[in-house]
């Protein structure tokens, strides 16, 4: 049984008079540990997937089975109670969090809800959280305004992770950072799958990301599926035009280095 | 050669910062090149497309000196056009495509609303927007974010500047679009002529096109010259750490890609 069973899901917007396919038939799966990284241009559908999956809006078909349960019947106390294992990490913005708020509170929050520990074990859980993510213990009393922007991605990953999740769905999570901090997020993202088995479902519409991180990749366009298979064969060797025009739109850094001599021996 | 800009010691404090956002920067900018500006986020790439397009904000304080070959300064949105990140910061909601893309060239170089709008029309095909006269009664809000970033050059272009500042023109943008309009970039200042400052926060970006790269950090300019001198030998560490964070589908992945 696969941790994730996503199957012909779909989904409509009408906006000013246009009828918009976000969604349009779209199954796949994800299995524990996994990393399926979900590529496509910009409007192609993937938050939409993404927000649907997360409960965050409704579906028009299709169903999405996760961890056994029928995802989307769910409801109420026990919604609540099993979205713990489902977490998030979306691209920086402050707005992602209440700007009074002081970085031991954006942990606590999903310490509480979720019950994960006892009350009087929550500050040492919030310092073993942020010491998992690279951050000092003392940055719990700091505003959550004060910290840098790559610093907030990594609380927001601490957070992701405080309720145990199997899953964690990013969408363009490391696409505002800077490069050099990317990458630190990037091997954190690893690492941390690597320790605790967690799948990700990894949305970003830079090729050279999911490369990185993916086992997997699947490739939308115009709300459709077009292609998905192993990282390596998807990148290598593209099937879809969509895939293909987003590997030839990756910047390549070209040095100007001369073609290598070959010398004899 | 002799520079189009030359700048030395230039120094920028924005009013209330006790940090300068520029240190001691000395660069020249060359007739007809594309000059890329490169660095991280905060090193101070758009405090230096600001000051020499004369748009610091009030109580910002400048020592140094900016000298232009020809004697003064290029006027703002007649002699030098800007692009930045965010097309609906130089769009107007309010007015049509037509309207904002014609305005620059009646103000400036006196044509009728008539001739203006022609030219307004020729600046949209230029910039390959399918359907250009339907588009030039458009709304910025009825077209994408890549569609507006070409309207924002077709804008800046329609006065026939020499010079064209290009702030992260394509940083909120997918990768294709990217793709495109950097090709169109290039092309146009190639054209005309013209001298752009391309300015990315992405290495690989800049090295597909650039004649010249400037690498700046925390204010200071750390690092200039030819693209191809300074990214197979930077004489900087900085400008080593900044190409070996550079990810592309060449770089070996994080992960293993374990039998699923
Ligand atoms: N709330 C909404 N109302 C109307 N249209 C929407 C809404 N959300 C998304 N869309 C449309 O659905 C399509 C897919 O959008 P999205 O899932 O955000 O794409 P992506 O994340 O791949 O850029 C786009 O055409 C978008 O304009
Ligand atoms: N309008 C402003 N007022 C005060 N400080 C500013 C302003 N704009 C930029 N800064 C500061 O100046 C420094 C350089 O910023 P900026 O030139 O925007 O860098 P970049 O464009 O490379 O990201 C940063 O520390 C930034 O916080
Ligand atoms: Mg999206
Ligand atoms: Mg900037």
């Amino acid at each position: 049984m696969m941790l994730l069973d996503i199957a012909n899901l779909s989904r409509r917007f009408s906006s000013g008079g246009r009828d918009v396919a976000a969604l349009s038939d779209v199954s796949l799966t994800l299995a524990s540990g996994e990393t399926l990284g979900l590529a496509g241009a910009s409007g192609s559908g993937k938050s939409t997937l993404a927000r649907i999956l997360l409960r965050l809006i409704p579906a028009d078909g299709g169903t999405i089975h996760f961890e056994e349960n029928d995802w989307l019947k769910l409801s109420g106390a026990e919604l609540r109670r099993r979205r713990a294992k489902m977490q998030m990490v979306f691209q920086d913005i402050l707005g992602a969090f209440n700007p009074r708020a002081t970085v031991a509170s954006v942990l606590d929050d999903p310490l509480r809800i979720h019950e994960i520990v006892p009350k009087a074990e929550r500050p040492k859980e919030i310092a073993a959280l942020l010491e998992r993510v690279g951050l000092p213990a003392s940055y719990a009393t700091r505003s959550i305004r004060e910290v840098s922007g790559g610093q907030r991605q990594r609380i927001a990953i601490a957070r992701a992770i405080a309720t145990r999740p199997s899953l964690i769905v990013l969408d363009e999570a490391v696409s505002a950072l800077d490069v050099s901090i990317r990458g630190k997020i990037l091997e954190l993202l690893v690492e941390l799958q690597q320790e605790r088995g967690i799948a990700y479902l990894f949305v970003s519409h830079d090729l050279a990301v999911l490369r990185a991180v993916s086992h997997r990749i699947a490739v939308m366009e115009a709300g459709r599926l077009v292609e998905i298979g192993a990282a390596s064969q998807v990148i290598e060797n593209p099937r879809s035009s969509a895939a293909r025009a987003l590997i030839a739109a990756v910047p390549r850094l070209v040095t100007g280095l001369p073609e290598r001599h070959h010398y004899d021996v | 050669m002799s520079a189009l800009c030359e700048i030395r010691g230039l120094s920028v404090t924005y009013q209330g910062h006790p940090v300068p956002a520029l240190t001691n920067v000395d660069i020249d900018i060359h007739p007809g090149e594309r000059l890329a500006i490169i660095g991280e986020s905060g090193s101070g790439k758009s405090t230096l497309a600001r000051t020499i397009a004369g748009l610091l904000p009030a109580g910002a304080r400048v020592r140094g000196e900016m000298r232009w070959s020809i004697g003064q300064a290029p006027l703002p949105g007649r002699d030098m056009g800007f692009v930045f990140q965010d097309p609906s910061a130089s769009l107007n909601p309010v007015l049509t495509i037509g309207e904002q893309v014609a305005e620059g060239a009646r103000r400036n170089l006196g044509l009728t609303w008539k001739a203006a709008h022609e030219r307004a029309l020729d600046m949209l095909e230029r910039v390959r927007i399918p359907d250009p006269a339907k588009v030039l009664k458009a709304f910025p809000h009825q077209l994408s974010g890549g569609q507006r970033q070409r309207v924002a050059i077709a804008a800046a272009l329609a006065t026939g500047p020499g010079i064209l500042i290009a702030d992260e023109a394509t940083s909120a943008l997918d990768m294709i679009v990217q793709a495109e309009i950097v090709s169109l970039l290039d092309e146009l200042v190639r054209e005309a002529g013209m001298t752009l400052v391309f300015i990315t926060h992405d290495v690989a970006l800049a090295s597909g096109f650039a004649d010249r790269v400037a690498i700046f950090r925390n204010g200071e300019l750390v690092e200039a010259g030819p693209v191809g001198a300074v990214l197979t030998a930077p004489e900087n560490g900085y400008t080593r750490t900044l190409l070996a964070s550079h990810r592309d589908l060449s770089t070996p992945p994080l992960i293993r890609e374990a039998a699923t």
